[in-house]
Order: C-alpha cells, then structure tokens, then sequence
C-alpha cells in the first residue's frame, strides 16, 4: 500500500496543476458552505450569549389591549416579591419640530424605569439612557434627525407634548438595524406618554412587561403555573428559552436558503471535477499500460489516481475553506441590519472540518467514474498503436454501479442533508435533477445541431470552429451545464426580484389614495376632511374602525369552539382585537367570492349580515350561515356569515378582515381613518405638518414614504442578492475553466497541424472564437431559458404573483455569461497562437 | 519456460475476420535466447504479445513457467508479469514523470518489495548510469533511455524477458551496445529472452530463429552465433 502510495505520489509530479485547476471547482462550493455554516453558528451563539438582552428579560408579556384586571394584579404582586420589572408601550405617532414644522411618521417607545433589564443601551452622547426619566426628554435614531433635519437640543413635539431630544441611540439590545428603516424611533419615559394624549380610543399599542428572574432560574417552569391566568387575561408570554428557539430556528431557515447556494457550487464544481478528470484519463492511457506490462493490476492502477484525486482534492477543499472563512468575515456586513445580535466571528472548526470532507467527498465520487475506465486500459498499447486505448465498459460492471449509486445518493444526501424535511430535500433534488438533466438535454441538441451546421453554407472557419461542438470526446455537455447553470441562478434572482418590485410599484400605482389619515377621533372627522379640501385635494374614502373581539361562534365560547374545531385553544384568530368597519356597498378593493353582499335589516333572530376576509374564514373554519357573536366594548353584536371576500391586501387603501352593515355599528365607539388623494408632493408634506399642527394625535402616512421605506429595504436586501448572484457567476468560471481546459492539447494539436496546412493565426484565431462564442451563447441561453421556468415556478407557488418575464435584464445576464465563456476560451487557448508547425514534425 | 501450441490469432475487420496468426507451435527452453523475424505485417508482434499474456488467442495455448497463459483472467497475467516477465519495448515506454531509478522501481515497488531503491541502484550503476538515477527520461538520450528501460525489465529476476525492436529507435552503435548488455544478462541472469525484429542481422546474433510470415511458422533453426 505504501508502494503504491509514494507511485501516486511520483507519477503526479507533472499532473498537480492540472488535476489542481480541476478540483478547484469545488473550492467555491466549499467556501459558501464553510462561510454560512460558520456564521450560522457564530450567530446561534451570540443568540444564546445575548438572548435575555434580545427578550429584554427572562420572561416577556405583551398584549395589543392595556392588561386585564387579573394581569394587573399578578404583575403587582410579583414586583411586590421583589422581582425586577420593566414595561414598554409602543404605538405610531407623528413626531414635529415645532421650530421648521418638519413631521416625520415614528415609532414611540415608552419605557418604564430599570428598561432594559439585561444589555447596554449606547447613546450619543453617552449616558444619557438614565437621564430619560429625570424629565420630558427624548432619544431618537440618527435617521430621525436627518429626515427632520434637527439637532441634539431641539424640541420635539409628540402628540400634545413637548420633549427635548438628549441625544440619538447607536445601540439598543434586541433591535435589528432594519427595524429604524421601517419606523424611526422616539424614546420617552412611559410616565409622559399621558401628556402626549396620544393613546386615546382606538388607538393601536402594543403592551410589554419583561421581568428578571433570580440567577438559576428556569424561565419556563417559573411561568408555567401562571399561564392559564395569563390566558384569560388574552396576554401573550414568551421565555427567554422561547425566544431562543425561534431565533435559532430563523437563523437555521437563512442558513440553509444560502446554503442551498452553497451546495449547488458543490455539485456542479463535482461536475467540473468529473469533465477534467476524464481529459486527465485520456492522457494517462499510455502510462497505465506500462504499468500493466510491469504487473500491475487494474485495482493498483484506480488506486494510484484515485489517490492522487482525492489528494487534489483535500488541497481544493481545503483552499475552499479557506475562502470560506475569509468570506465569514465579510457576511456581518451583509446580513447584520436583518439581525437583533451583534455577532462576533470565530473559526469553527465543525463547519470547516464539514467543508473539507464534504468537498474531498464530491471530488472523489465525481473523479471515480472517468477513473474507473482506467482499469480497462490494455497493456497491449505499449506494442501497438492501433489497439483499442481503453476495453470497452462491461454492462454488469458492478464497481460503475456502485460508483453510480454513490453519486445518486451523495447528491439526494447532501439536498436532505440542507432540506428542512426529507419532503422538501426530496423535492430539492428533483429540482437540481431536472435543471441539470434540462441542461444536460439542451446541450444534446446543440450536439444535433452543431452537426448539421457544420456542413452548412459557412465559411469553412466558422464549419470547423462549430465541428468541435459534436467532435469525438468534446466538452460541450460541462461547458454547457456550467454556464447555463450559473446563468439560470443568476437570471432566476434578478427576475424574481425584478418582479416582485414590478408588483409593489404596480399595487401602489392602481391604489388611488397617496395619503391616509389614522387615529381620527369621531370629533375631528370633518375638520381632517375639511383640512384635506382646503389644500386642493380629494377626500376618497372616510373610514370608520370600530374595535371588538369575538364572543363566541355557533353558540360556543371561544375555547369551546377552538376544541370542537381543532383549532389551538389560544388560536390568534379567536383571541385578537379586530379592527373592523361597517358599510353598505363592498369597495374596489374586493370580491365576493361565496355568498351575496347583503345591507339588509337582521334576520328573524336578530343576526345582522357580516362579511368576513377569506383567509380568516378558512382559518377559522366558518361556512356560510355560521353565527358569530361580537363583544364590541361590552355590547354584543349577534351576526351570521353572508359572504366571504377575496381582499387585494396591498392596495394602499382600508381593508377589513370582517365588514357590518351600516345599522349593526353605526352607534358604536369608532374612530376614522381618512384616504385621501393629493396631486403633489408638497401638499402632502404641507398637508401633514397642518394636520398634527391642529390635531396633534392624528397620524399620516403618505405613498411616498412606504416606497422609500420598501427601496431602503430593497436595496440592503439587494446587496445580499447581489453577493448570490456574483457568488453563482463565479461558480461557473473554475468549472468552465477545468471543462475547456480538459481539450488544451487537442486543440493544441489541431492548431500545429492547421498552421502546416496553411492556416494563418488570424484564421485559428476565428476558429476559436466560433466554437466558444457557440457555446457561450447556446450554453447562456439555455440557461436563460431554464430561469423563465424557475421565476415563474417561484412567483407563481411561493410568493403568489404573476411573472413578467423581463427579457431586457435576463438577456444582459446571459451576454455575461457568454462573455465569460469566451474570455475563458481564449485565455485557456492562448497557446494555439504560440505553437509552430514544426511541432507537427517533431511528433 | 515457453510453450506455444497451435497458436492461431483472428482479428474481425468490418464484416471480414482476419487471421493474422495460424497455427504457431514451438516451445522456448529455460536461458534461451530467440529471435523472431518476419516483415512488417507478418504477425510477430502478435506473436509476442500472445506469448508475453497481453493479449489472448483466439485458440491454442501459451504456457509461460508451467501457467497456462490462456486461462487466466487479465490480473492474474498481470501478476503473473510482475513476478516472471521482463520487457524492453521499441521506444522505451518509460513513464516520463518518473526519474531513472523511479523507473526501475516500478515493478519491484509493485510486488512489496522492500529493497526496491538499492536493486535499482545497483542495476543502473550495471548499465552504466550509475550517474543519471535522478535524471527523467527527456534529459536521457535514447540508447540512455533504453539501457533504462532494460535494467527496469531486469528488477524483477525475471524468468523471460521480451523484447520489441530494442534498437528500433536507435543508431547502429549505440543499437550494438543494447544487444550486448542483452546478452550479457542472458549470460549472467540465465533469463529466457525473446526478441521481435525485422533486422535479420540481429536475428543472427542470437541463438536460434523463428521467421514468420503471413502469420505462419515457416522456419525454426538455430544460428552460427550458437
């Protein structure tokens, strides 16, 4: 064994870089998988080091309605225990600078004394956090001052009171950067949140208590007797141990979606492998029969090159994982605003010792399939010519079929392996399966064609240079598969983003209000809308919201139905607060999809008509003519299910999940929102600084805002999407260089004898660009082509959109692709200018 | 050492079978040294390569050492050929990312053998290269390369040894040269050889001669050399 050891190790002496370039295809995908799996992990444990400071305690309550009675109590007594508790209310206001008038959408944080219990909040200055409390002062996000153009020092005007901004937070625990994108945030001390008068009726906040729990505490047998009076109370509660979970879970989803990336580089470097080792066996033929006639076996000949193989392979791993962590480095940048930790990068052994074995796996099961050839090499090569180089293969060769199913299952392991249930990694593979096979079939049919073309009218450069398309032992299957399959992942993220883009502008662009008014009282209705007129603009829509929850349904209470349904007893459908509207006529926005639209007078039982959102119907498993009962504050309103509506959610207009007649809620206690349409950007900014100037409690939002909100997210996002589709162009350069290398020497030979033919270096020169401008264009549209397919599959069944193919940004992609494939050509031919004819001689 | 009975060799080309050896019997006592001549064509190379087990016959038998060559799979010959069977080969065949000593390692590493680097040293140094073990085959002229090539078919204590054309690709003096160090190891090693050629002069320098044409035996006789 260690004879043939140190033969592998001498007869590699001038195949290294060969065999280097082509394990090289797998080091990208190594290095992606290696980078994700070492920054998920870094991440779960800064999750785990951090997540008190996430939850911000080691056990959280939070409700959507100010605390029941019993809730209240429970709370009392446990800060009479001594127990550490803090609170925070969060609700949307509008924030001015009195001074310029300049109003600005925001997120208030209310905070009681001792917030946060765990973790440092950062300020600039510093250590101002404590000071909140001492008097009407407010902290704010740096994007805050920017867009209303204030300073440390300035006043503040939230609702009816005045506060001073002390200072900007840099660092708070448990919020991701990307929070601030979607809602600036104002913090005040939750003893002034009375003198905004901003949580009137009706207003939406949200209700958080977080308490710390003695050291060796376990959280979730700590809160577990306190539960069922939590539950009547309508809270939700979380644990630290819950919040660690879910995180974990999530960042578990993010890394296996990159990771499918990852893993795809991986086999299509293995297809690369596959495509260079073959040319490799073609070259060794000659040596293997000289080892044949000194005795060795066709076992101790796979051996010494499979050695070799997976020796090149452990090298391109290992400098894949390399890579890896160096690109781990690089992914905090990426990805950090969309995390609530700060995360710490570390070498994790684990993910790097994965990498290398999962690459020196895909390396040698690709390599041992050209390699098997070699046991059939004839020794009788070495006296003649003209024998056959390599036997023909043996149907019931059972090595190939074992290598075969090596293959197969390494492919379906390593999709179930990244999948979250073997019915997804199934499914995964049969994707990569059928994208390769499409792939593989496409570059079948190039074979077809390029056979009949090249007997076509051309010029006889072009015929030759097409020729070696379908020329025994060409590559134009890999090169194929690896150009089309970078530029099908590539052309599939830009279309699916390019689409879903297209979708929100044309969703904001049918929506016919650009402004919308919220947390309008009963009493300042008409001012807001006489507001509105007087600026020249149109009042579209006046919307009453009238809150409730639900009592019980056919004659249940809620926990009773949720039993007899199969439905959680803490179902959220059964349990939350809905905001609901009454009218007499359905609005654009919607569609009756089962029953009739009904404003007639109750029925002979006193139900009145109700009119409920589909997806809540189905979630709550009601059918036509099912009674539901309503507790709107206190007063119960007997309804029955008339017609279910298909609702175009994002429309920029009011939509309800549950819709009365106009005689079922026309005396409840309602506040209003009010759509409105304004033709120009500065009337709505005027329109919004009059508004709070007269109505300090009265939010708005514009259109404006929401699609700078959405192209601020877009566009961090996009970096990410970018740093995919640069990682997927990339993939197919080592892979296409390994393909077209793996036929150096027969175009090498071809171009000596064309040049003692009488060929000049400008006609080998067009040859060469024949034959991969060829394959850069078949092979990048076929890509092109397969994308189509795959954006349309995931608009149509993940994200439920229609697809537009976008030809203009797909067809760019695939001119890439093509550019790519000649530039490699040509750079991996570069010595058919070189060689003399006089090589010919020499041979 | 060599038994060839009734040798017969059909090749099938297009639609036509080609017999391109018929019939060929004689048998090769221990320390012979044979040549067999023919023209181009004429199925000595056929020949050779039936009885050195690269190749198998369409009928008939080859017994190389008492092991019927016939019968054994292709691993078994081979193994056979590590642990019996010399060769020199018309243009070297040596494995060119291998230096010289390397070289004649090969079929002594193959078979486990331990003192693989010090028989090869002192092969070398017999042929003359003491000085080049380190060298790789294109920095050795060819007479150099073949003197390689026939220490490497001597590692192994061969019983046989054959040998294609050895002064094929060479010039008259260095050719002289080879076929003198083959005699001298036949002398000396008391190994059987079988050399394939064209040139009848060096047939002569042997000791007996098998002429071969159009895939027959037509002659079988010992030389003045004897």
């Amino acid at each position: 064994m260690l004879a043939l050891l140190r033969l592998a190790w001498r007869e590699s002496r001038t195949a290294r870089r060969k065999l280097l370039l082509y394990m090289s295809s797998i080091a990208l995908g190594v290095a992606a998988l290696v980078a994700i799996d070492s920054f998920a992990a870094n991440t779960t444990r800064a999750v785990r080091e951090q997540s008190r400071a996430i939850l911000g305690g080691d056990v959280a309550i939070s409700s959507r309605q100010e605390y029941a009675e019993p809730v209240v109590t429970l709370l009392d007594s446990l800060r009479g225990a001594g127990l550490p508790i803090a609170e925070v209310t969060t609700f949307a206001s509008m924030a001015t600078i009195p001074s310029s008038g300049n109003t600005r959408l925001t997120q208030i944080r209310a905070v009681s004394p001792g917030f946060p219990l765990y973790g440092d909040v950062v300020t600039r200055p510093a250590g101002v956090w404590p000071a909140l409390a001492d008097g009407p002062r407010a902290l704010v996000d740096p994007a805050l001052l920017i867009a209303l153009d204030a300073e440390i020092g300035d006043s503040i005007a939230l609702g009816y009171a005045r506060f001073e901004i002390a200072g900007v937070i840099t660092q708070i625990p448990g919020d991701p950067g990307v929070a601030a994108t979607v809602g600036p945030r104002v913090f005040i001390a939750d003893r002034w949140v009375d003198s905004t008068r901003l949580l009137t009726f009706g207003s939406r906040a949200e209700f958080e208590t977080v308490i710390r729990l003695p050291e060796g505490t376990a959280p979730g047998r700590w809160i577990a007797p306190l539960r069922p009076r939590l539950r009547t109370g309508g809270v939700r509660v979380e644990t630290v141990v819950q919040r660690e979970n879910d995180l974990a879970d999530g960042i578990s989803q993010l890394s296996k979606f990159i990771g499918v990336v990852g893993l795809v580089a991986l086999l299509l470097g293995g297809i690369g492998v596959a495509s260079g080792v073959h040319a490799f066996v073609q070259r060794k033929v000659e040596t293997v029969a000289i080892l044949r006639c000194l005795g060795a076996t066709g076992w101790q000949v796979l051996l010494v090159y499979a050695v070799q193989a997976a020796a090149m392979g452990f090298v391109g791993a290992a400098g894949g994982a390399a890579l890896g962590v160096a690109i781990q480095y690089a992914l905090p940048s990426l990805l950090g605003d969309f995390l609530p930790v700060d995360v710490t990068i570390t070498i994790e052994p684990t993910a790097i010792a994965a990498g290398i074995a999962l690459g020196v796996w895909v390396a040698v099961v690709f390599a041992l399939r050209p390699l098997l050839a070699l046991r059939r090499v004839s020794p009788l090569t070495t006296l003649r010519r003209d024998a056959a180089l390599i036997g023909a293969a043996r149907r019931s060769d059972p090595a190939s079929w074992a290598v075969t199913a090596a293959l197969a299952l390494s492919v379906v392991f390593l999709a179930v392996a990244r999948a979250d249930t073997l019915e997804e990694g199934f499914w995964f593979t049969i994707g990569i399966v059928v994208s390769l096979g499409a792939l593989a079939a496409s570059a079948g049919a190039m074979v077809v064609v390029a056979r009949r073309l090249s007997r076509g009218p051309w010029p006889y450069v072009v015929r030759q240079g097409i020729a070696n398309l379908h020329r025994p032992a060409n590559q134009t299957t890999s090169v194929v598969i690896a150009l089309g399959f970078g530029a099908f992942l590539v052309s599939t993220l830009v279309l699916v983003q390019a689409n879903l883009l297209k979708q929100f502008d044309a969703t904001l662009a049918t929506s016919r209000g650009n402004l919308l008014f919220f947390d309008v009282q009963e009493d300042q209705r008409d001012g807001v809308s006489a507001l509105v007129r007087d600026a020249g603009a149109t009042v579209l829509q006046t919307v009453p919201i009238v809150t409730m929850r639900i009592s019980s349904i056919k004659g249940m209470e809620s926990a009773a139905y949720a039993r007899a349904a199969g439905l959680p007893t803490n179902y959220w459908a059964l349990r939350r607060e809905y905001r609901s509207t009454y009218r007499d006529t359905i609005v654009a926005t919607e569609s009756v999809i089962r029953g009739a639209w009904t404003d007639a007078p109750p029925d002979p039982t006193g139900a009145y008509a109700l009119s409920l959102e589909r997806e809540v119907a189905e979630n709550l498993r009601l059918e036509l003519g099912d009674e539901v009962v309503w507790d709107v504050q206190g007063v119960p309103v007997r309804t029955r299910l008339t017609s279910v509506r298909e609702v175009e959610w994002g429309r920029f207009e009011p939509n309800f999940f549950a819709v009365f007649p106009t005689a079922a809620l026309r005396g409840a206690p309602q506040q209003h929102v009010v759509l409105a349409a304004v033709s120009a950007d500065t009337t709505v900014a005027r329109l919004q600084r009059n508004a709070v100037a007269r109505y300090p409690n009265v939010s708005s939002i514009d259109l404006t805002f929401i699609r700078g909100t959405v192209a601020q997210i877009v566009q961090r996002v996009s970096s990410a999407v970018r740093f995919l589709a640069i990682f997927s162009f990339a993939m197919g350069v080592p892979v296409l260089f390994s393909a077209v290398a793996a036929t150096r020497r027969d175009r090498l030979r071809e171009s000596v004898l064309l040049k003692a033919l009488g060929a000049s270096r400008a006609q080998v020169g067009r040859i060469l660009l024949s034959e991969y401008a060829a394959l850069g264009v078949l092979g990048a549209l076929a890509g092109m082509l397969l994308s189509f397919g795959g954006a349309w599959a995931l608009l149509r069944w993940v994200f439920e959109l229609p697809f537009d193919a976008a030809p203009a940004a797909a067809l760019g992609i695939a001119a890439l692709m093509a550019s790519m494939a000649l530039v490699i050509g040509f750079l991996t031919s570069r010595d058919v200018f070189r060689v003399t004819a006089m090589e010919a001689l020499r041979e | 050492m060599l038994v060839a009975r009734s040798l017969t060799k059909t090749f099938t080309s297009g639609a036509h079978p080609l017999t391109v050896l018929r019939d060929v019997s004689f048998d090769v006592p221990d320390g012979a040294f044979v040549a067999i001549v023919g023209p181009s064509g004429s199925g000595k190379t056929t020949l050779l390569g039936l009885l050195a087990g690269l190749d198998t016959p369409t009928s008939g038998e080859v017994l190389l050492d008492g092991a019927p060559l016939h019968r054994l799979d292709e691993d078994a010959r081979a193994k056979l050929r590590g642990d019996k069977v010399g060769f020199v080969f018309q243009s070297f065949q040596l494995i060119p990312t291998l230096t010289a000593l390397e070289n004649v390692q090969v079929p002594l590493e193959l078979r486990g053998d331990r003192g693989a680097a010090a028989r090869a040293r002192g092969l070398l140094e017999r042929v003359g290269l003491g000085a080049r073990l380190d060298h790789h085959p294109t920095q050795l002229s060819g007479g150099e390369q073949q003197r390689v090539a026939i220490a490497r078919a001597f590692a192994n204590h061969p019983k046989v040894l054959f040998a294609d054309e050895p002064t094929g690709n060479l010039d008259g003096a260095t050719g002289d040269n080879i076929v003198a160090l083959l005699h001298e190891l036949n002398r000396d090693e008391g190994t059987t050889i079988v050399l394939v050629t064209h040139d009848a002069a060096l047939a002569e320098r042997t000791q007996r001669v098998l002429r071969v044409r159009d895939g027959a035996l037509v002659e079988d006789r010992a030389t003045q050399a004897r």
